[in-house]
């Protein structure tokens, strides 16, 4: 085992984190560039908060679909996988990938193979803060 | 007949032909260093077909109906044909083999699968049980990575220590009789299951050393041999990682440098450097590819006198590694000679 450790080059750790750092920050800059642009236009705060990620999500989408979105994401590792990207690009990914095996049981039953962990999880540590936080407030009177 | 030899190594005196090889490959392994070796390359992962299991099965077929053809034969006169690739229930062998009307046996050794085959038709024509047994392995990197990993369209790095699976298919038409100049099997063995505790599916290579060190150790005490008696000893398929740890443990269990005369088929069907393969090419089709079109041309030529064929398989299955499981790995040995 120790052998095996020692043959085992590390990935670069430095080099990632540093490529992860500027496509990462690159994407949230972009985010806040169409909250500008969209604050613009005029639209109202609330509907450009749902308006951004939208957004980001559709190109993220079509970026999938195109195969493209992967070569990005070999470079930028949590600097794609951490934004709104990651999840969009887990839930687009199987559901091209899996097309040759039928809308029900390919896209649409493979769709959250990867990102399925992710919204039980989310949705099951959302609900522990709500009861939390519903116990709290009871006590404080907040 | 087959003899064995010491506790595991099976001489087949009648000294079985290799008559014919063919080897069909992806775009990006015709690119690789080997590219102008290959009988076919395609340059769409698709092969015209609607998905990757129906386009590996394509190249596998092709592959078989190649190496018969070269051979001068056509597939009425085969008796039997040992084939396996990765897919679940060998769906790459049966689909691409049902239209050609052979008696069938399928294989699962994973990436040793190519040296199982040929071991087994090996034996099958020794014993003259076949006139004519083909092997023939098939892997696809896109068929591959949605059995075993990720969608292709997913974002994940990949670890240095993972290796690339080959879009490719190998096959060898192997006869009881044949011309004096072709290349022959020798002797044969097949291996036991290793498992020193690898758990990291990314790391096959780590795996599958032990495996491939134990296969050469004991044929070599079989057949009183040393590294010396060969002129190639080729692993397939450990790519960087695992062609270090063999070399090693040879170093420490026998104190042998097998350095000299040992190269991997997952090494030298890419190039590491330019291609961004990280520790190189794995797959069924990896060493069948290379085995069925340099070496065996090399063999032909009687520029390779003697070569070690050690096929290694990492037994995976993503089940049990989601289970915790570490990997059972595994290593089947063809000593081919030149008939020159």
């Amino acid at each position: 085992m120790a052998m095996a450790e020692k043959a085992s080059p590390n990935s670069p750790i430095l080099k990632n984190a540093v490529k992860a750092f500027l496509i990462g920050g690159l994407i949230c800059a972009f985010g806040q560039f169409l909250f500008f642009i969209y604050e613009k236009w005029g639209i109202d705060e609330e509907t450009v908060r749902s308006l951004v990620p939208t957004t980001i999500i559709a190109i993220t989408a079509v970026l999938t679909g195109l195969g493209w979105f992967d070569d990005i994401a070999k470079h930028a590792g949590a600097g794609t996988l951490v934004p709104i990207t990651g999840f969009a690009n887990a839930v687009v990914s199987p559901a091209v990938e899996y097309q040759t095996e039928g809308r029900i049981l390919g896209t649409g039953a493979k769709m959250f193979t990867i990102a399925g962990p992710v919204i039980v999880y989310g949705c099951g540590t959302a609900t522990l803060y709500g009861v939390i936080y519903y116990i709290c407030s009871m006590f404080l009177g907040a | 007949m087959a003899q064995r030899q010491g506790r595991f190594v099976l001489k087949l005196p009648n000294k079985p032909k290799i008559l014919a090889t063919a080897a069909v490959v992806g775009p990006k392994e015709a690119e690789g260093p080997h590219g102008p070796d290959f009988d076919n390359c395609h340059s769409d992962d698709y092969v015209g077909q609607e998905t990757w299991e129906k386009a590996e099965s394509v190249i596998h077929k092709e592959a078989i109906e190649r190496a018969i053809n070269k051979a001068g034969l056509s597939p009425l006169d085969i008796d039997m044909v040992f084939a396996g690739d990765l897919m679940d229930q060998e769906i790459a062998s049966t689909l691409g083999i049902r239209e050609l009307n052979i008696p069938f046996v399928g294989l699962f050794g994973a990436c040793s699968t190519m040296a199982l085959g040929l071991a087994l038709a090996g034996l099958m024509a020794d014993t003259h049980a076949a006139n004519y047994a083909v092997a023939s392995t098939s892997s696809h990197f896109c068929s591959a990575e949605k059995q075993f990993r990720y969608p292709l369209a997913y974002g994940a790095q990949r670890s240095t220590t993972a290796q690339r699976t080959v879009t490719g298919a190998g096959a060898a038409v192997v006869a009881a009789n044949g011309p004096k100049r072709a290349p022959y099997i020798d002797a044969v063995f097949l291996g036991r299951i290793r498992d020193l505790g690898i758990k990291d599916a990314a790391n096959m290579g780590a795996a599958m050393a032990p495996a491939a060190a134990t296969t050469i150790i004991d044929f070599m005490h079989d057949t009183g041999t040393t590294a010396d008696d060969y002129d190639l000893i080729l692993t397939g398929d450990l790519g960087k990682v695992g062609s270090t740890l063999v070399r090693e443990l040879m170093l420490t269990r026998e104190n042998m440098d097998i350095s000299k005369v040992h190269n991997d088929c997952g090494m030298m069907i890419f190039d590491l450097e330019k291609q961004d393969v990280h520790a190189g090419g794995s797959g069924c089709g990896c060493s069948a590819a290379i085995l069925c079109s340099y070496i065996y041309k090399e063999l032909e030529k009687g520029n390779l006198k003697s070569v070690l064929f050690v096929g290694t398989g990492a037994l995976m299955s993503p089940t049990l590694t989601q289970q915790g499981e570490t990997i059972p790995s595994i290593a089947h040995a063809v000593l081919i000679r030149s008939g020159c």
